[in-house]
């Protein structure tokens, strides 16, 4: 097989993959990076986000306040350890961005503004109009062109990791444009591969969102952690999920029921006023206001449509002007979409899943139990998002622990992990490879790619959505369990090894089906209501006995194993978690 | 689905391996009202055909992947309606680039000449974070914001007649991308980027058909942009004449 040997590969460059590349490079330029990557870079899912970044900037703020709302948010099943790390860093990596050519919208004096967002107690949310994600992944990539040993890999699809004797000595990837999988045997390496919002049907994620880094970790080893913890972000569009920013919302849109009612008032979230207050009403948590719209929905309050069932955003009352120059993304999105002007009309939205809060498990410093492999963004779960991120705290986790995965990998290898360890990687590249030809050749497949796929999604919809109960759960378990099993009767109809997404796709949906079965273990095992995981049958907060983060393990069997970790605590006890109302 | 009306589409194939010269293959798709052509080619992929490859991602118009021709135009499919079209709608890949397979077009190109235009900051000393931001108004945020805002989809090098005729040209995205940094408060690496964008590939290729802003589909504005670094290049040219001029 195809050997490159590099000193350090990352799989991804979105936000996370860029900014550990750079990094890497900024670290040492003279060890060689390979930037792995199943898209090219700008195609990175980062590109989708819109709404900002928050980090602690301004003079009415407090880097302890950032904490407690990211703490409170997170409904304490975050680590603390890594919320202050997080804190404490992310407004110097946001300059640092600015300093890159970040296009930040400004205030009249040169400085960057920043903008209200949900769940956070003072404006801090820095934004690029509502492209923010855009511009972000637009700068890294630009700027990773600068530095000479950032070697990318574009549409190179990466399937297995390489680990010999609790170590990590890298990674297979095909070729997209060939078809040929190469070996990159690497000291280090480190994963930025994103979320899996795909194994859902109904999403904000981009096709690319399949989870292949989790999976990859998960079968060499590593546990995943919080899985069951799935972000529904309350406001998107019908038919596509396309999302309207948080940001709307930040501006001061509304949410209304069919009776043009704002329902939120309802559910201890504060009382109504026409402009938007922090930390109320509108400027809920997401968890909260997603699990407000199914409560409607059972009180018939919601609007029904042929895309289901709908409440409204209303942003008429901000003006055009406003709605131009603040949220002409939005403006766009609605127009062309779905055929609703939010100038002048209501527009139709209902809670669509978004984020995962767990991921591959992580240490504060970016690295897993497995020695030389490090993961940070959206694919680990170093935990400052605990059961529900905050929204525009994901931008930032993807700058500060890239870089901290970055600068680690670099330590260790020049430390520990010194030598490159070749010898048994060879057989291991080449049981990855006798694995995805089994695949690729197999010519007799009862089942196909979409079939299983939209049974998956429908799976978790059904079971594992907003609410969930144990008989539901239980149901989810099976299925998901049977259609792993199914997996295999999967074959490739096309041949050919050129771009061949037909084989991607299979391989995607194997990513998809580990990452699925751990969402439905772990909320199955969960027997509490903490954030995003809300269990009808158990609907309080268990401090005594879930005040612990889900490890998923790996068995190589028909279904996972479970266990348990306690959530780090510093200085913030688990309390109430108080919005609309006074502390 | 609304009813039992449907569409042809019309795909380019194309597999290297196997095949001579590109053709076309029709799938019946159903209508429907909200699609894109990128749904049409989805169900195609899920119900009718797998083995047809093209690229997507966001599905919203932003990840700038999903861009060919579609009646013969460059367009982004996920923004493309079905309903803006006949009955019968042809997709192909994007013109001017090398077909790599069916609707997948080879970028190395662009990839290179973006390279070449040295597309990121360089500030004249670098100024530590501890420091904090440059100040930056919104007035000069506005000079350059909207060559910010390239997909790199290249419809642009699609519709453009030049890159058609001339490969070597450096093409309208690239160009913006370079205007975009030279007119940004922070950056003094105007003369470096003039290496390209002034070099005989660069802006003075360009015959001003203006078929790349026509075709954008974020509003760039390529022509413009290149338009501004003809007349700024000409600036330099006398500047350089007066006594004193460099
Ligand atoms: C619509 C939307 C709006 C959002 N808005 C905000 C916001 O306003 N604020 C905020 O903080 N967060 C927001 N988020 C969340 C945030 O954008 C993401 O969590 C974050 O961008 C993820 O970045 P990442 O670098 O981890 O992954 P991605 O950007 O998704 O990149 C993943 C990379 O991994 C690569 N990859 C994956 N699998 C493989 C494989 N098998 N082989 C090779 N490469 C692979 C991909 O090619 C890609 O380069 C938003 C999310 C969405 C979907
Ligand atoms: S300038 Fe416009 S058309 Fe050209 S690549 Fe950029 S976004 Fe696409
Ligand atoms: S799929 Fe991203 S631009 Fe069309």
């Amino acid at each position: 097989m195809e050997t490159i040997t590099t000193d350090i590969a990352i799989v991804g460059a979105g936000g996370a993959g860029l900014r550990a590349a750079i990094a890497v490079a900024e670290a040492d330029p003279s060890l060689s990076i390979a930037l792995i990557s199943k898209v090219y870079p700008m195609r990175s899912h980062t590109v989708a986000a819109e709404g900002g970044a928050a980090g602690v900037i301004k003079s009415d703020d407090k880097i302890e306040y950032h904490f407690h709302d990211t703490v409170a948010g997170g409904d304490w099943l975050t680590d603390q350890d890594a919320v202050e790390v997080f804190v404490n860093t992310i407004p110097k990596e946001l300059t640092r961005l600015e300093h890159w050519g970040c296009p930040w919208s400004r205030e009249a004096s040169g400085k960057v503004a920043v903008r209200p967002f949900g769940g956070m107690k003072v404006m801090r949310t820095w934004f690029a109009a509502d492209k923010t994600g855009f511009h972000i992944l637009h700068t890294l990539f630009q700027t990773s062109i600068k530095y000479p040993s950032i070697k990318r890999f574009d549409e190179y699809y990466s399937t297995d990791l390489m680990v010999e004797n609790g170590r990590c000595t890298g990674v297979t990837a095909i070729e997209m444009r060939t078809g040929i999988m190469k070996l990159f045997n690497a000291k280090a390496v480190i994963i930025c591969s994103g979320g899996g919002g795909k194994v859902f049907p109904f999403s904000t994620n981009g096709s690319i969102k399949t989870g292949d880094g989790m999976a990859m970790a998960y079968r060499a080893g590593v546990p995943l952690k919080d899985m069951e913890f799935v972000q529904y972000h309350p406001t998107g569009l019908p038919i596509t999920g396309i999302l309207l920013t948080e940001g709307c919302r930040g501006e001061g849109a509304y949410l209304v029921n069919k009776d043009g009612y704002r329902y939120l008032q309802d559910y201890d979230l504060g009382k109504p006023e026409p402009t938007p207050r922090l930390k109320s009403m509108e400027l809920g948590p997401r968890d909260r206001l997603s699990q407000c719209f199914w409560q409607e929905q059972r009180k018939g309050r919601t609007i029904k449509t042929p895309h289901g069932d709908m409440v409204h955003l209303d942003l008429r009352h901000l003006g055009e002007k406003k709605l131009n120059e603040r949220l002409p993304m939005v403006l766009d999105l609605c127009r062309s979409y779905i055929g609703v002007d939010p100038v002048t009309q209501l527009v139709p939205i209902r809670p669509v899943v978004h984020y995962m809060m767990g991921g591959i498990h992580t240490d504060i410093n970016a690295a897993t139990p497995i020695k030389g492999l490090y993961a940070a963004g959206e694919c680990a779960c170093v935990s400052i998002n605990g059961a529900n991120r905050l929204g525009s705290n994901s931008l930032g986790e993807l700058l500060v622990f890239g870089a901290i995965a970055g600068r680690n990998a670099v330590e260790y290898i020049k430390g520990e992990g010194r030598d490159l360890n070749a010898a048994g990687t060879t057989k291991l590249a080449a049981d990855a490879k006798a694995r995805v030809d089994a695949i690729f050749t197999k010519t007799s497949g009862t089942e196909s790619v979409s079939g299983l796929r939209k049974e998956m999604n429908t799976t978790l919809e059904d079971g594992a959505g907003i609410y969930r109960t144990e008989a539901e759960l239980k149901v989810a378990c099976d299925k998901i369990d049977g259609i792993r099993a199914r997996y295999s009767q999967v074959s490739v109809k096309d041949k050919s090894s050129v771009f061949n997404t037909d084989l991607i796709y299979t391989l995607e949906l194997g990513s998809m089906l580990d990452v699925a079965q751990t969402i439905a273990h772990g909320a199955l095992q969960r027997k509490e209501s903490r954030g995003s995981h809300q269990r009808l049958d158990y609907p309080k907060r268990d401090d005594v006995n879930f005040l612990k983060h889900t490890m998923t393990h790996y068995t190589g069997g028909a279904t996972p194993r479970i266990d348990y970790l306690d959530v780090k605590i510093t200085t913030s006890q688990p309390a109430e978690r108080i919005y609309g109302r006074d502390e | 689905m609304s009813n039992d009306r449907t569409i042809t589409l019309e795909v380019m194939r194309y597999r290297p391996e196997t095949d001579a010269a590109p053709s076309f293959q029709s799938y019946v798709v159903p209508y429907v009202e909200e699609w894109v052509v990128l749904d049409a080619l989805n169900y195609v992929k899920d119900n009718l055909d797998t083995t047809v490859s093209y690229r997507w991602s966001c599905h919203m118009a932003v990840c700038g992947s999903c861009g060919m021709m579609i009646d013969g135009e460059p367009k982004l499919s996920c923004k493309a309606f079905l309903r803006d079209y006949g009955s019968k709608i042809r997709v192909e890949p994007l013109s001017h680039f090398p077909i790599e397979r069916d609707l997948v077009v080879v970028i190395d190109d662009f990839i290179e000449k973006f390279t070449r235009i040295r597309p990121y900051i360089i500030a004249q000393s670098e100024k530590p974070v501890s420091e904090g931001e440059y100040l930056q108004t919104p007035a000069q945020l506005h000079k350059y914001k909207q060559f910010t805002l390239c997909i790199n989809c290249l419809l642009c090098y699609a519709a453009c007649p030049q890159y058609a005729h001339n490969p070597e040209f450096v093409g309208p995205a690239a160009l913006s991308m370079a205007h975009r940094y030279n007119l940004d408060s922070r950056d003094s690496g105007r003369d470096l980027r003039q290496e390209v964008s002034a070099s005989h590939e660069g802006v003075w290729e360009c015959s001003f058909v203006g078929a790349c802003s026509d075709v954008c589909p974020k509003h760039v504005d390529p022509a413009a942009a290149i338009q501004q670094t003809k007349i700024a290049s000409t600036m330099d040219y006398y500047k350089a004449l007066l006594p004193g001029g460099k």
